[in-house]
């Protein structure tokens, strides 16, 4: 087999919709979880363990018709900072945006105060982002720093 | 303020900082004009966890004010026990009652309650995290002992790695230009967090393991209790333990103004001898605590 066609199979290409690519492995199923996708009805192609130059293990995860929101995709900063999204329209790559981390999260990650009520009652977490770049999180009812070293799924 | 919940102290603005102090200076002044003021209201007192000082400073603050109290001193003999959720109690309180304080020990609880009660939320302290009123307090009694916030020299002494109620005064007192002196066994330092804090925003401060060193120079000294728990070789805390005694014979050549402060309660860190010194404030300051929260809690009610 030639191969090109060897790497068109990996992950077919979509028609319409969204392409999520450079997720770190280890992040890919954080990703499929913060995205919802397992409640999505459309068809979703999802790769892993792929070879990627800069991320040593890369995940990519294709999207058929439809378009998510930046909104949404920022969501995914915290565990893809580098993540790029294509949007494409009838096989072309017609839009490429990156992740940008928002200024608060909700849900998500987990506050690292074991004595945080969001750990001891059923609160969702409440974060304002405090630094973008090592991505550092306080937590809007008990004030303490959650950093990105700590970063659990909640 | 009104209607709006004191959760933390970064809930209030500089200007709400000296409101409430004016306000508590009104009600020191003229105590008998506002034996009425809550009359009809009824406030609830949630000890989640016990603390004696601070639910009686509060009912006091209330029942000078003329309004009434409801609520428990502990959960024990509370429905808590049967385990409802914390939402669950405040929103029904929150049906009986005008206003909530609440002391809880876990962190972030009273924001919780903020945001399902009905009605607003004090937070008489939640864990290690905040004690809003405290603080106040803590700047009205300065004000009150120095005429004035500004430019003060401010000594901090014993357990400041977990003393809450320094940690706030050193956030609240940003505003004021203030220089800071800690005093304190290695174990219990100052955190770095706050020591940043500080840099961050220009406020000098120097850390000491000597008291003596600093008596001579201060406006205030802050007394904290040294906890024998805090410690993870007991035979450090025997050591340090008498090591920040504050005695009388030791107030000797220090400023005339300066004033001796203690959120109470007092183990031995402060040695009884220095109660009659006029330098010692810390009864007063309890008293001064009636004082600020009755202004804290008539602004949230919107009845000053
Ligand atoms: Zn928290």
């Amino acid at each position: 087999m030639e191969k090109k066609n060897l790497k068109e199979l990996k992950v077919s290409a979509i028609k319409e919709g969204t392409v999520i690519d450079h997720i770190p492995a280890r992040s890919l199923f954080k990703v499929i979880s913060i995205l919802e996708l397992q409640k999505m009805e459309t068809q979703i192609t999802i790769g892993y363990n792929f070879e990627s130059k800069k991320l040593g293990q890369k995940g990519i995860i294709k999207i058929s018709d439809k378009f998510l929101s930046q909104k949404d995709l920022n969501k995914i900063a915290l565990f893809a900072p580098e993540a790029k999204i294509n949007i494409i329209r009838n096989y072309k790559v017609i839009e490429k945006n990156v992740v940008q981390v928002p200024d608060s999260i909700e849900g998500i990650v987990k506050c690292m105060n074991p004595k945080c009520i969001t750990n001891n009652e059923d609160v969702k977490t409440k974060f304002t982002v405090i630094e973008k770049k090592n991505v550092t999180l306080k937590c809007k009812y008990c004030e303490k720093i959650t950093d990105q070293e700590h970063f659990e799924m909640k | 303020m009104k209607n709006k919940s004191l959760v933390s102290i970064h809930d209030y603005s500089k200007t709400d900082y000296l409101r409430i102090m004016d306000l508590a200076e009104e009600f020191e002044r003229n105590p008998r004009n506002y034996g009425n003021l809550l009359t009809g209201k009824v406030v609830a007192t949630l000890f989640f966890e016990p603390s004696t000082r601070t639910r009686l400073s509060f009912e006091s603050a209330v029942q000078r004010l003329g309004g009434r109290i409801i609520g428990f001193a502990d959960s024990s003999s509370s429905s808590v026990s049967k385990g409802e959720t914390l939402k669950d109690t405040i929103k029904t309180v929150s049906q009986y009652s005008d206003l909530i304080v609440m002391r809880h020990p876990i962190e972030g609880s009273a924001r919780w309650a903020s945001e399902v009660s009905d009605v607003p939320i004090v937070n008489a302290g939640d864990g290690a995290n905040q004690h809003p009123t405290q603080c106040l307090l803590d700047l009205y009694t300065m004000k009150q002992t120095q005429g004035k916030l500004d430019n003060l020299i401010i000594t901090m002494v014993g357990d400041l790695k977990y003393g809450r109620t320094v940690h706030s005064l050193i956030q609240a007192m940003l505003y004021f230009s203030p220089s800071f002196h800690f005093v304190s066994p290695e174990e219990l330092k100052m955190p770095n967090e706050y020591k940043m804090f500080l840099k961050e925003k220009k406020i000098p401060f120097k850390e000491h393991h000597d008291l003596s060193e600093v008596l001579k120079i201060s406006d205030i000294i802050y007394v904290t209790r040294v906890q024998r728990e805090r410690f993870s070789d007991p035979i450090e805390y025997e050591k340090v333990k008498n090591a920040f005694v504050l005695k009388n014979s030791m107030l000797e050549d220090t400023k005339p103004g300066l004033k001796i402060l203690h959120p109470l309660p007092r183990v031995n860190e402060i040695n009884e001898d220095v109660d009659t010194n006029k330098k010692a404030y810390y009864f007063r300051q309890a008293l001064n605590g009636v004082y600020t929260r009755m202004a804290i809690i008539s602004s949230i009610l919107g009845l000053k």
